[in-house]
């Protein structure tokens, strides 16, 4: 259904302008959530919105729109990243996803915790945004060689 | 108890809803939506919990516009026109019924933020004393979310990578 780019020169500047703006702030978003609002599930939503965006102004022939399907290609490694923090922890010898058993030496056990919840938020994220993104090529078929169809 | 910033709130959100309901173009309806989930978000900013308004901002007034407006892209023109029939009467009577029934109900609901709600009663407490000394996370929620109910957590990104899945399963036709 995108078929080529956005006509406006308007839309396409702002668009290039606001894109890795929305991109830092996810960040800031996903690795500020354990000391103010947000979190993975924020962080990764604005990511994958970051891409659309992209997707939705350049069209599918442009570089940005092959980086996100390639990112749409990574379906579940955000969950695989999520469960592996989980089984670290069982390695360590304690109960699934708690976080106090991860095997770090030299750190406490808040530490471990706060650790393991940053890692299991990048895991939500990284799962999120390829959803979002993935949902959208879905949605609209975009190819990879230029032609789309729908 | 004045209301100067609820009721204009309320108002706002019961037009975007209605609008959307009975506007006759389903993109207009697309983009009332959003405009509606962007002031649910003002409450939830207003209630206090920030972490659900970023969330309603995000995916409801964007992310859920952005896939609508896609599938209406996908569909043919003039089925985005729809044609409202008048809604049956046990309908009209019923539902304002139903509405009274449940604001009588609602009295007997407890006051928000009330210290000695059940809610407020049973583990929150424990929550809100020992999560930074636990986790070191001055985000109450995150610390819930993410650690105290990780496996919760874990069950929904469960869900959310199956509805990708599913999606892509039901919708992809670039077949090569």
């Amino acid at each position: 259904m995108i078929e080529s780019r956005h006509d406006s020169v308007i839309v396409r500047h702002l668009g290039g302008g606001l894109i890795p703006l929305v991109q830092i702030f996810a960040l800031y978003i996903l690795f500020f959530g354990q000391h103010g609002p947000g979190g993975g599930f924020v962080g990764g939503v604005m990511m994958g919105t970051s891409f659309i965006l992209g997707i939705l102004v350049f069209g599918p022939t442009d570089r940005s729109t092959v980086v996100a399907k390639r990112v749409a290609e990574a379906d579940g490694v955000g969950l695989i990243i999520f469960a592996a923090v989980g089984g670290l922890c069982l390695i360590g010898g304690g109960q699934f996803l708690n976080y106090a058993e991860l095997e770090i030496p030299g750190l406490a056990a808040p530490s471990r915790r706060y650790l393991g919840i940053l890692l299991t938020q990048i895991g939500v994220a990284v799962d999120i945004a390829v959803t979002a993104v993935s949902i959208v090529f879905s949605l609209s078929v975009v190819s990879g060689n230029g032609d789309s169809h729908v | 108890m004045t209301y100067s910033f609820e009721l204009p709130l309320l108002i706002l959100l019961i037009l975007t809803a209605g609008g959307a309901m009975f506007v006759k173009d389903l993109l207009s309806a697309v983009l009332i939506l959003g405009s509606y989930s962007f002031f649910l978000a003002l409450v939830w900013a207003w209630l206090g919990a920030v972490d659900v308004a970023f969330v309603e901002a995000v995916v409801g007034s964007g992310l859920a516009t952005v896939f609508f407006v896609l599938t209406l892209f996908g569909i043919e023109p003039r089925d985005t026109l729809i044609r409202r029939t008048p809604p049956p009467i046990a309908a009209v009577v019923g539902l304002p019924l139903l509405g009274l029934l449940l604001l009588y109900a609602a009295n007997d609901l407890p006051a928000f933020g009330d210290p000695a709600s059940p809610a407020s009663t049973y583990v929150s407490p424990f929550y809100l004393e020992n999560s930074l000394a636990d986790t070191q996370t001055p985000n109450v929620v995150t610390a819930v979310l993410m650690d105290y109910r990780a496996f919760d957590t874990l069950m929904e990104t469960v869900v959310i990578y199956t509805a990708g899945m599913a999606c892509w399963l039901l919708l992809r036709r670039d077949a090569r």
